[in-house]
């Protein structure tokens, strides 16, 4: 005989956020008209500390075997309810969430008497799930203490360093023959103008003295197959290898967009990009050039990218810089569209641009940022509109830089696919959150940092780094995660072996395996993400998700439509 | 394993304190406040994603609270330090609540009763809290503290009147400070920020005419639980404004005052102007800036959005004066039109300032105590921009967040993690 169901129901003002709009004590007294419902309590806010407190002891005292929460959304506050029904002793699976306010009271705030009747719907329609809810135990997983980090940029370098540090175990894989990425192509860095080989020797001789990092050159990863704690990677090119980690590290960089067919870059030799220019430093090969003129935002802002690149003012700033001690006699000029010189440090540094006589011009955002360049009389005319002159006026130049975004590598796309991470629709890698997981892929065991992420300077790209490392080192510090246990229940019987869900899932959670003469599916629960599209694409019924079983969601829709 | 001290329980601190405890590392977070949150928990909704501040933060707040590897020591300052990394000794002064944590249950009776009503720093001054109090409905720690510089039993010894209605007799107004001493191998500072009060900026009227606010107030006038309830409202007669302008580089970017770039106050306009049409759909805004700073991840996008679905009209000018007209209370902006090179008059119904973000008032205080160097601006110096850019002037102390300089939130929980994989080294 199964135990007597006792329902706990509690009930969120979020302030006014859902009291505001929603009848909460009417929606309590019905809530106390459910079956089983034993105890219902409205909360100003069930997350504080006195709502969890008001969870944990009517669990005690009425001695509840169900919770159900209404308020917000189990996004941000399902583990804290859950951790509550946890430590008074319930099974935290035993507890369902209901969403009333970003499903409720947020979207009709001008019909507050319908509101409350859809919250009384959608807490009969939770409670009917409690009645079916099971407990369920988290499966742990243990985790190989050495990472992989793919990219040997200033970024991937930084993250090595760092882990090893830690004392982790790391592999870098680097396409090139050679590490340091895009830093081996720039002459100094912002704001302290240092020399940019010195700054990358000095990694480099870290990485050197540093025994616990294994690097890989003219290699690519060629496959990654399992999950947190138990990655299988296979390295392909001058250094093959296969090795086991427990989390990875995506640090690929970014590469300068190249402006072809764009202000006549590919006719005139004088029109060069910023990164050309940073190799005629680098190799000294700097002309007699009387007037310079730096475009900034050429192919991005809306031009080809819809995206700002960051970091491209500021390294206008420094080569304009650079070139006027060299050529203390030359005129330069920046043409922008609102100059990007954030913080303390960088607008300090604009600021002595400007005492050095460099010259900003700036144009208006709606607009390319020139309108002409051309060649008259063997000169190069840079022509635009002046907003602040209100005329076009035309600048004669003897060099013109092309300040380009960095846009995505083309790789970025087959490690998406291969490590099954999202990019966003700017091309770049996309983080599990914002602000508040924003070197996580949502994917877990797997991270980001560097230009990847975003166009980023060498201060961010080194602070995302060691972010990275941080967030990678968690698992392997532990040695062990938990998994949530909402994983597929195969019924043997009724399965056919056909495949589908083998095909179907994202994850690589499910495989099809001999038993008794015939192939059945089977789960691998570590690796599964209860996504649940082997379950809804099993014709043959054969497959229940735990947690999400079909008698739970037909209980719950059958109260929706009563 | 050693121990690690975070000081500074905004987002920033919370993040390294949760990256340091989830890895097993023990954390002390000591936090001036009575409540953990910082700056964070007194916005509205966050730039970007617009997504509510305090309802991502608050379950950080509380994971952090309730970690078994996280000790909050909250009302708390760190007044003595001593030793070097690996083995710091540092001395803690918890200040008095008046109130027994253990008994306190956050009921808020004492609160509804008290009659000392005093400004509400949390609400930007805007109303009136309580001389015992939560500093927001959401705190963490939810216990009630007694603020000594007002409360009438603390300083004429009247009322009582708490220690009478308090059902849990929680209430104790003999209590002391109390002086405590940490052991720890790393040190995170992570004391955020103060803003700029505009009050020198004559041309603006801040303080001086009722409907020019700074950006904190308007997250707080913008906020459901601010003292507004959400509503914008205009003086004299309360009506809710259809057109506000907002004007950045208020008292930033300006060699006299800050010279340098808050960050994230381009952004921040925007966003403010995105919730108030969102509030009232036919309500227009126009933000004067110099340079609009959208540098991060999608905020390009992000302000053309606002141009393109929210009735926001960028003007690139920096207002000359602002005038009040003395009977509707709008106020008259006068600037300089870029298209026609004429100064134009712009009427509208509120004025919001973007103030920059400064070093929190403490900061000098807490880097002399530490030990530390503060650069010119006043924010806490690393010692190499590019090479060590979490590691203060002394070993084993580490920076996160805007006290470092002014950055938005995605970028201080980035530094953030940063900074505690650097105590890990020291303490793991």
């Amino acid at each position: 005989m199964a135990e007597k169901l006792r329902i706990g129901v509690f009930v969120c003002d979020c302030g006014t956020n859902i009291a505001g709009f929603v009848n909460v004590p009417e929606v309590c007294e019905y809530a106390k008209t459910l079956p089983d419902v034993v105890y219902v309590k409205e909360n100003m806010y069930t997350c504080s500390n006195a709502g969890i407190q008001e969870i944990m002891d009517a669990i005690k005292e009425y001695k509840l075997n169900r919770v159900v929460v209404a308020s917000c959304t189990p996004r941000t506050h399902e583990p804290l309810f859950r951790k509550a029904c946890e430590d008074a002793g319930l099974n935290k699976f035993l507890f369902e969430f209901v969403n009333i306010r970003d499903q409720c009271s947020w979207v009709h705030q001008k019909e507050k008497e319908d509101a409350t009747e859809k919250a009384k719907d959608l807490v009969r329609m939770g409670v009917a799930k409690a009645r079916l809810l099971e407990p369920l135990e988290e499966i742990k997983i243990p985790v190989e203490r050495k990472a992989l980090v793919i990219g040997g940029g200033v970024a991937g370098i930084t993250s090595a360093l760092s882990l090893a540090k830690q004392g982790f175990e790391v592999y870098i894989v680097e396409k090139e023959n050679k590490l340091g990425g895009l830093l081996n192509h720039v002459h100094s860095l912002y704001p302290s103008n240092i020399d940019a080989n010195e700054f990358l020797n000095e990694l480099l001789e870290k990485v050197k003295k540093e025994k616990k990092i294994h690097v890989f050159l003219e290699s690519e990863v060629e496959s990654v197959e399992g999950y947190i704690g138990n990655f299988n990677v296979k390295i392909k090119g001058k250094k093959k290898g296969e090795i086991k980690v427990g989390t990875i590290i995506v640090a690929i960089g970014a590469k300068p967009y190249e402006p072809m067919y764009m202000y006549n870059y590919d006719e005139y030799e004088n029109v060069i990009t910023q990164f050309e220019l940073e190799n005629l430093l680098k190799e000294n090969k700097i002309g007699k050039w009387k007037k310079i003129v730096f475009i900034q935002c050429v192919g991005g802002r809306g031009e080809r990218v819809r995206y700002c690149s960051r970091i491209c003012c500021m390294n206008s700033i420094k080569n304009a810089r650079l070139l006027k001690k060299l050529l203390p006699e030359s005129q330069i000029y920046i043409i922008h569209k609102g100059l990007q010189t954030y913080g303390t440090v960088y607008e300090d540094y604009c600021r002595k641009a400007r005492e050095e006589g460099i010259r900003f011009v700036r144009v208006r955002d709606a607009v390319p940022t020139v309108s002409s360049l051309e060649k008259k009389d063997g000169k190069l005319v840079v022509g635009f509109y002046h907003p602040g002159l209100r005329r076009k006026i035309e600048l004669d130049a003897d060099l013109v830089v092309l300040s380009t975004p960095l846009i995505q590598r083309e790789d970025a796309k087959k490690i998406s696919q291969m490590l099954k991470v999202p990019l966003g629709q700017d091309g770049f890698f996309f983080e599990a959150h914002v602000k508040l997981r924003p070197v996580d892929f949502a994917t877990d065991g797997i991270y980001m940092a560097g230009s990847c992420r975003a166009p980023a300077d060498i201060n961010e790209c080194i602070v995302q780094a060691v972010a990275a490392a941080s967030r990678a080192a968690i698992p392997m510090a532990k040695g062990y995660v938990k998994a949530e246990p909402y994983t597929p229940v195969i019924d043997e019987e009724k399965c056919m072996g056909c495949g589908v869900c083998v095909e179907v899932c994202p994850y690589g959670a499910m495989r099809l395996v001999e038993k008794d003469g015939r192939k059945v599916a089977e789960n691998v629960p570590a690796a599964c993400k209860g996504c649940g599209a082997c379950g809804s694409s099993c014709i043959h019924k054969a497959i229940n998700m735990r947690h999400f079983k079909d008698e739970q969601i037909m209980a719950q829709i059958e109260e929706a439509i009563e | 394993m050693k121990d690690v001290l975070i000081i500074g329980g905004g987002v920033a601190g919370i993040q390294a304190a949760l990256d340091l405890a989830d890895r097993g590392i023990h954390v002390y977070l000591v936090e001036k406040e009575p409540s953990i949150g910082g700056r964070m928990a007194l916005l509205d909704k966050t730039m970007s994603t617009n997504d509510c501040s305090i309802c991502i933060l608050a379950p950080k707040m509380n994971e952090c609270f309730s970690h078994p590897n996280v000790d909050v020591l909250e009302y708390s300052e760190v007044i003595g330090l001593e030793g070097r990394a690996g083995d710091f000794k540092v001395k803690v002064k918890r200040k008095a609540k008046y109130v027994d944590a253990t008994k306190c249950t956050g009921c808020g009776d004492c609160m509804e009763k008290c009659p000392t009503e005093v400004p509400n720093e949390y609400n930007s001054y805007l109303d009136k809290r309580k001389a015992i109090f939560l500093p927001f409905p959401q705190a963490v720690p939810r216990k009630a503290t007694i603020d000594d510089r007002y409360c009438l039993k603390l300083t004429k010894n009247r009322c009582g009147l708490c220690e009478k209605i308090c059902k849990a007799g929680a209430i104790d107004y003999n209590q002391k400070d109390q002086i405590i001493e940490l052991n720890v191998a790393a040190i995170i500072v992570a004391v955020g920020l103060s803003l700029y009060e505009p009050r020198d900026l004559y041309e603006y009227g801040y303080g001086k005419y009722d409907n020019v606010h700074t950006w904190m107030e308007y997250e707080r006038l913008i906020n459901a639980a601010g003292p507004t309830h959400g509503h914008l409202k205009c003086s004299p007669d309360g009506r809710r404004p259809k057109k506000i302008a907002f004007i950045q580089c208020v008292g930033s970017r300006d060699v006299k005052r800050c010279p340098w770039c808050s960050s994230v106050c381009c952004m921040v306009s925007i966003k403010s102007a995105m919730l108030a049409n969102e509030h009232y759909n036919d309500l227009e805004s126009y933000i004067f800036y110099s340079d609009l700073r959208v540098f991060s991840k999608r905020f390009y996008e992000y302000s053309k959005r606002g141009e393109r679905d929210y009735k926001i009209t960028y003007i690139h000018a920096r207002p000359g004066e602002i005038k009040e007209d003395k009977r509707t209370k709008n106020l008259i902006i006068y600037y300089e039109d870029e298209k026609e090179g004429k100064v134009k008059e712009l009427e509208v119904e509120m004025v919001i300032l973007a103030t920059p973000i400064m070093p929190a008032k403490d900061t000098k205080k807490i880097a002399n105590v530490l030990g530390i160097e503060t650069d010119e601006h006043g924010f806490i110096k690393t010692v190499d921009f590019l090479k060590y850019p979490v590691e203060t002037t002394k070993p084993g102390i580490f920076v996160a967040g805007c006290c470092e300089r002014p950055k938005d939130i995605t970028e201080s929980v980035i530094q953030a993690s940063a900074a505690a994989a650097k105590a890990a080294e020291l303490a793991g």
